[in-house]
C-alpha cells in the first residue's frame, strides 16, 4: 500500500478526541442544556481517542511487521 | 441560523488539513494516466468498499434520506434493504468479474468491449454531462444550506469546496479521492451517531418514538403505525405517505432503479476497479454492503426523531411557504438543537465530509470517462500515456469549473435544473436491461444494445408524458404530450413506474432487435464479457469469510432480519 490510510484516520480523531476531551473537562456546563445534561464533548472525545489510538496501533504493527519482513 | 464557537472552527480546519495533506502525501505516486485515473489498480478491499459508500454519500444522500425519514418515516428503509443491498451482492457476485475481468478502465469502456462504437458513446456522453450536472447541483444545494444555517457567503462556500476537492484530485487523483473518501466514511459515521444517540434518548428509546410518530400518522390521516413500519402499509397506495404499493416500489426501487444505479454506475463501479485484485474488486460491494444496511439508522433516523419533535413541541421545523415543513432542513435543524459546541462542529464538518465525497466522486468518474471514452476515443487518439495524465489534470479543473457554472445555472433557472434531472432519469432507467443482457446472452448484438437503449428512454419519457401524480399540472411533474391517461397517487409512484416500463422496453426491444440482427463478436470476442464464455471463478481456495458467494448470503440475510424486526 502506497500510505497506510490507518495512519492518516488514527492521528485525525486521536487529535479531535484529545481536543474535545480537554474542552469538556474545561467547558461551562451550560453549553451541556441541550445535550440532555450530558457532558458528550468529554464522553464522545474518549471514544474518538479510543478509536483514533486504536487506528494507530494497527498502522504501527503492520509497519513493523512490514519492515521485519521487508 | 448556528453560530459556531472556536473548537467548532478548529475541527472544521483540521479536517481540511487532512483532506489536502493526503493528496500531498500521494502526488508522488501518480505517474501514468493508470495511477490517475484507476489508482494503479492498487487498492486493498476494505478501503475500495468503504470508499464504495462514500461516493454515493453526497449531502443529497445526507440531507435527502433525513429530509425523507422526515416525510415518510421508516418506508424510506426500503431505498436500503429492497433497494441498495441487493443490488450491491448482485454486482459483486455476478457482474465484478466482467467489469474487472475485461480490464475495461471504464464502464462505457466495457460497453465498446461488448457491443460497439456508438453504445460506448451514448453511455459516455450521457454519463459526462449528467456527473457535472449533478455535482453542480449538489454543489449548489450545499452552498445554499450553508447560507441558510451558517449564514455563509454563497459564492465563498461554491469556491471554497470546489477548490478542496480539485486540489486534492488534482494532486493524487483517484487514490486521492478514495482514501478521502474513507477518511469521511468515518467521519460522517462518528459525526452523526452522538446525534442520533442523543435523540433517541430524548425521545424515550424507540418504543417512545414509535408512539410520537403515531400521532404524526394519524394527524396526517394514516393508520397509527405508518412512519414506523416499513412493509406493514404497502398495501394499497392510500394507506402510506409515500404513495405507492409493494408491487410498484420493489420492481421500481428495487429491481429497476436500484440495479441500475449500483451496477452500472461508473461513479461507484470505479472504486471497486481501482481494487488491486479480482477477488478484492468482487469483495468491494460486498463489504460495503454490511455498514451500508446499518445507514438507515444513521441518515434516515434523525430525520425521523425531527418530525417527531416538530408535532410533540410544535414548530420545532421551519415552514415552507405553503405551510409545510421544510423536511430538507431536518437534519441540520437536529445538530443544532442537540449538539452543543464542539461536536457541533463535528457534525458540521461531517455535513461538508458527505458534500466533498459526493462532489469528488463525481468528478474522479468525469475525469476519466472525459479522458479515455471521449477524449482518447474521439478527439486524440494514439497520444503519449503522459499526454493523456496531462489530460487527466485538465478535466479535473474543468469538471470542477463547470461544476460550479451549472451551480450558478441552479440558482437562476430552477426548471432547467428539473428538467435536466428528468432526462437522465429518462436516459438512466432502461441501462439494467442493456447490461443484464450483455452480460448474460452472448446472441446481444451491438444495435440491439443501443436501439434497445432509446427505445427505453422513450418509453421513459412517453410514460412519463401521458401520466400525471395526484394534484399536480400538466408541465414538468408529467403530461407534458397533451393528454392524461393516468394519475399516479404520487410523484414517486409516477417514476417508479416509468423505471418499470423503460426497463421492460429496452428489454424486450434489445432482444428483438438482437434476433433481428447480425452478431459482429464472436464468441471468443466475447470471452470474459459475457457470464456463458467467461470461466466460473475458483473461489474454492479462499477461507469462507472471503468467498463472495459467502458474503452475499450473508449481506441478504441481515438484510431480510432488517425488514422483519422493521416490518
Amino acid at each position: 500500500m502506497k500510505l497506510d490510510l490507518r495512519l492518516p484516520i488514527g492521528l485525525m480523531f486521536g487529535i479531535y478526541g484529545a481536543i474535545f476531551v480537554l474542552f469538556g473537562l474545561t467547558s461551562d456546563k451550560a453549553i451541556y442544556e441541550r445535550s440532555l445534561g450530558i457532558n458528550v464533548n468529554l464522553w464522545w472525545g474518549l471514544v474518538l481517542l479510543a478509536f483514533g489510538v486504536g487506528m494507530l496501533v494497527l498502522a504501527v504493527r503492520a509497519r513493523e511487521r512490514g519492515s521485519r519482513e521487508g | 441560523m448556528i453560530r459556531l464557537g472556536w473548537v467548532d472552527y478548529t475541527v472544521l480546519l483540521l479536517y481540511l488539513a487532512f483532506v489536502l495533506g493526503i493528496g500531498w502525501v500521494l502526488r508522488r505516486f501518480v505517474r501514468s494516466s493508470e495511477d490517475f485515473f484507476l489508482s494503479g489498480r492498487s487498492i486493498p478491499a476494505w478501503i475500495a468498499g468503504l470508499a464504495f459508500i462514500s461516493a454515493n454519500l453526497g449531502a443529497q444522500e445526507v440531507i435527502g434520506m433525513g429530509a425523507s425519514g422526515a416525510k415518510y418515516g421508516m418506508m424510506t428503509s426500503h431505498f436500503y434493504w429492497v433497494g441498495a443491498i441487493p443490488a450491491m451482492v448482485f454486482v459483486g457476485i455476478f457482474m465484478m468479474p466482467f467489469y474487472y475481468g475485461s480490464r475495461a478502465r471504464s464502464v462505457p469502456e466495457y460497453l465498446k468491449l461488448r457491443f460497439d462504437e456508438k453504445t460506448r458513446g451514448f453511455n459516455a456522453m450521457t454519463f459526462a454531462v449528467m456527473t457535472v450536472f449533478s455535482s453542480g447541483i449538489s454543489m449548489y444545494a450545499f452552498a445554499k444550506l450553508l447560507e441558510l444555517v451558517l449564514g455563509w457567503n454563497f459564492n465563498a462556500s461554491v469556491l471554497l469546496s470546489g477548490v478542496i476537492v480539485l486540489a486534492y484530485i488534482f494532486l493524487g487523483g483517484l487514490t486521492s479521492a478514495i482514501y478521502n473518501e474513507v477518511l469521511q466514511f468515518f467521519l460522517i459515521v462518528l459525526g452523526f451517531l452522538p446525534l442520533v444517540l442523543l435523540g433517541l434518548k430524548d425521545a424515550g428509546g424507540w418504543a417512545g418514538l414509535t408512539t410520537k410518530l403515531a400521532t404524526v400518522a394519524t394527524n396526517a390521516g394514516y393508520p397509527a403505525g405508518a412512519w414506523s413500519e416499513s412493509w406493514r402499509h404497502m398495501g394499497s397506495p392510500s394507506a402510506n405517505p409515500m404513495g405507492v404499493e409493494w408491487f410498484g416500489m420493489v420492481m421500481g426501487l428495487g429491481f429497476v432503479l436500484s440495479f441500475g444505479y449500483w451496477c452500472t454506475d461508473f461513479l461507484v463501479i470505479q472504486r471497486a476497479m481501482a481494487a488491486d485484485s479480482m477477488a478484492a474488486a468482487r469483495r468491494t460491494p460486498l463489504l460495503a454492503a454490511f455498514p451500508k444496511m446499518l445507514f438507515p439508522f444513521l441518515v434516515i433516523l434523525p430525520g425521523m426523531l425531527a418530525i417527531a419533535l416538530h408535532v410533540s413541541r410544535g414548530g420545532f421545523l421551519p415552514l415552507e411557504s405553503d405551510g409545510t415543513p421544510n423536511y430538507n432542513l431536518a437534519v441540520p435543524v437536529m445538530l443544532a438543537h442537540y449538539l452543543p459546541s464542539g461536536l457541533l462542529g463535528l457534525g458540521l464538518t461531517a455535513l461538508m465530509a458527505s458534500f466533498m465525497s459526493g462532489m469528488a466522486g463525481n468528478v474522479t468518474a468525469f475525469n476519466t470517462v472525459w479522458t479515455y471514452d471521449i477524449y482518447q476515443s474521439y478527439l486524440r487518439p494514439g497520444q503519449s500515456d503522459a499526454h493523456y495524465l496531462r489530460m487527466g489534470h485538465t478535466a479535473t479543473v474543468f469538471g470542477i469549473v463547470l461544476s460550479g457554472a451549472a451551480a450558478y445555472a441552479t440558482t437562476r433557472f430552477n426548471n432547467i435544473m428539473d428538467m435536466l434531472q428528468l432526462v437522465f432519469a429518462f436516459v438512466n432507467a432502461p441501462l439494467f436491461a442493456t447490461f443484464l443482457l450483455g452480460m448474460f446472452w452472448r446472441r446481444t448484438t451491438g444495435h440491439g444494445a443501443f436501439f434497445g437503449l432509446l427505445t427505453g428512454t422513450a418509453a421513459a419519457a412517453i410514460q412519463h408524458g401521458l401520466t400525471l401524480p395526484y394534484g399536480a399540472v400538466p408541465g414538468l411533474k408529467g403530461g407534458f404530450l397533451g393528454a392524461v391517461l393516468h394519475t399516479y397517487p404520487s410523484e414517486m409512484a409516477q417514476n417508479f413506474w416509468s423505471a418499470i416500463f423503460a426497463w421492460t422496453a429496452c428489454f424486450t426491444a434489445t432482444i428483438v432487435i438482437s434476433l433481428a440482427t447480425r452478431r459482429h463478436k464472436s464468441d471468443e470476442d466475447l470471452k470474459g464479457l459475457v457470464y456463458a464464455l467467461t470461466p466460473r471463478q475458483k473461489d474454492g481456495a479462499m477461507p469462507w469469510y472471503q468467498r463472495p458467494v459467502t458474503l452475499g448470503a450473508i449481506a441478504l440475510g441481515l438484510t431480510l432480519i432488517l425488514n422483519v424486526i422493521f416490518w
